[in-house]
């Protein structure tokens, strides 16, 4: 049920009693949608989304675009979950256009990604080549905006 | 200079609005959980605000024909047929306003002479019964009760005819109660006035956030359709309420009186607003739909929490607001708000702000995110318990 799932995607925290109120729906009803999605893998994840920038944490974020030759009998698969199977890579997408993989890491810093892409990842057997970007700064990410949160306009008035 | 003697009589005696130091009070705290506004906390869909720009882009910043520019009174018409099954003619009954609001002043305006009794049925917005009083007119209000859905009864408003009687209001779905009529509520009504001259200025600006059932619109209702001037607009269907544009429908009759005072007071609404409008009255129908269902499910989720911290709260069936009963903490509707406000930082409206037999009740507004209500439920909960 597509409106469950967008508002789950929205906000993890929303309990099975208040999402039977918004969608009129009986709690053991909406208890077994949830579960046989995470059963059917529709549900895969439930993360907090945190905005590092405003911890002490050092880090930086790079999106790496890959050229790579799929090996004959494997595909993509197959290079794709070397490259996923490092904790580094927080996300793999499998794209068209100009180059195959974008690949995004986080490292503490620029040099050790740097680092990570020239020993791990250029030299795995099907890449061709490799093209490492940093981003600067992160305005939007999964629906959500990072930086200072827009303030209630609305004045008190009827 | 003696500015009381400068100053108009009728203007000076209109009360300002009691919620005002209320207001201040709320301006002047940090932090402060509101639950009181009366617009969405949707931005206006984008594609409706391209359209604003396009035509900034295009150049058209000259007045447009005082009724409004042919195209969206004709999208108007389509509009009200298409979604509440009303027939009105673009160019003879349908003037686009500055907001709703200006469609009830021309309203009041074209009909009222000073001694005639304008029936303001309440809790009600405020402004009803100060802009009847500006021509002179007198407001009469009726009391609707909880145990009718604050619906107007026709008992009650048999009771408040005169012959004095010209106009009686029906600000259905309702602000602050959240109530709807019905067309059974409303043929009953129809029934009252079979026979008399009185007409009825329906402001239906909450028409399309009705939730379970489809709004039924005063000028539907054989009886009342001819007798009816309806006042709409897009502000909170379209969340444009600051574009200011809105329009009324009138019978032939009446349209060129007001049309008369329109173009001496205001010319023509908003050029910019009109061309988004068109926009929203073409291409707006899924962002309406989507903006009402987000609004249902907040009712559901508000209205059950107030029940289950054990605040009685009527079914609020259209609007954006719930009036929950809580004259059983014994306190006044306005104690009990200052309190609230004070010692738990959260804001919601007296029940009294909009009419005496609001006392007991307050106004809590859900253009708000599930979370921003939630955190306010936790708070109230927390006031409540200590009030035994």
């Amino acid at each position: 049920m597509n409106e469950l799932l967008k508002l789950l995607e929205n906000d993890a925290r929303l309990t099975p009693e208040a999402l039977a109120l918004m969608l009129d729906k009986e709690v053991g009803d909406i208890r077994t949608m949830i579960d046989d999605y995470e059963r059917e893998g529709v549900i895969v994840g439930y993360h907090t989304m945190i905005d590092w920038d405003k911890t002490d944490r050092e880090y930086v974020t790079a999106m790496i675009e890959i050229k790579i030759t799929p090996q004959r009998g494997r595909g993509y698969d197959h290079i794709a979950q070397k490259i996923y199977n490092y904790p580094e890579v927080e996300t793999l997408y499998l794209m068209s256009g100009g180059f195959d993989l974008a690949v995004f890491i986080k490292g503490r810093t620029m040099r050790e990604v740097a680092y990570f892409v020239a020993q791990k990842l250029a030299t795995l057997e099907d890449v061709v080549s490799t093209a490492t970007h940093f981003v600067l700064r992160k305005y939007k990410d999964n629906n959500v905006v990072y930086g200072a949160a827009p303030a209630d306009e609305r004045g008190n008035e009827f | 200079m003696d500015y009381e003697k400068i100053l108009s009589r009728t203007a000076q005696e209109i009360k300002p609005s009691g919620i005002r130091k209320f207001f201040d009070l709320i301006g002047s705290m940090n932090d402060v959980i509101a639950l009181t506004v009366g617009q969405p906390d949707f931005v206006t869909p984008w594609h409706i605000r391209v359209s604003a720009i396009e035509s900034l882009e295009r150049g058209n910043t000259y007045y447009t024909s005082n009724s409004g520019t042919p195209e969206l009174r004709a999208e108007i018409s389509a509009y009200m047929k298409r979604r509440f099954d009303l027939s009105y003619d673009p160019a003879s009954e349908i003037i686009v306003t500055v907001g709703g609001s200006e469609a009830i002043d021309l309203t009041f305006r074209a009909l009222l002479a000073p001694g005639d009794e304008v029936i303001v049925p309440q809790p009600a917005f405020v402004c009803y019964g100060p802009l009847a009083s500006l021509t002179g007119a007198t407001p009469v209000y009726i009391d609707t009760r909880e145990e009718d859905d604050f619906r107007l009864t026709p008992e009650a408003l048999r009771a408040a005819i005169t012959p004095r009687t010209k106009l009686l209001v029906l600000p259905y779905p309702n602000n602050p109660t959240g109530a709807i009529m019905t067309r059974e509520d409303l043929e009953a009504i129809a029934e009252v006035l079979e026979g008399t001259n009185i007409l009825v200025l329906s402001d239906e600006i909450y028409g399309e956030l009705t939730y379970g059932r489809q709004h039924c619109s005063c000028a539907a209702v054989p009886g009342l359709a001819e007798r009816t001037i309806l006042a709409s607009g897009f502000s909170k269907a379209f969340a444009m309420t600051g574009w200011r544009l809105g329009y009324v429908a009138a019978p032939a009759p009446i349209f060129p009186q007001m049309l008369k005072i329109h173009q001496y007071a205001i010319m023509c609404a908003p050029t910019t607003a009109q061309f988004a409008a068109v926009e929203a009255m073409t291409a707006g129908d899924a962002d309406v739909e989507e903006m009402r269902s987000e609004y249902n499910r907040r009712r559901r989720y508000l209205t059950a929490g107030l029940r289950s911290i054990g605040i009685g709260c009527f079914e609020a069936q259209g609007a954006f607001y719930v009036f929950p009963n809580i004259s059983r903490f014994g306190m006044t509707s306005e104690t009990f708000c200052e309190r609230l406000l004070n010692e738990y930082n959260v804001a919601i409206v007296p029940g009294s702000a909009f009419g005496a037999c609001g006392e007991g009740f307050a106004r809590i507004s859900y253009a708000y995110s599930v979370e921003h209500i939630s955190r306010a439920l936790d708070k109230i909960e927390k006031f409540t318990s200590t009030l035994g």
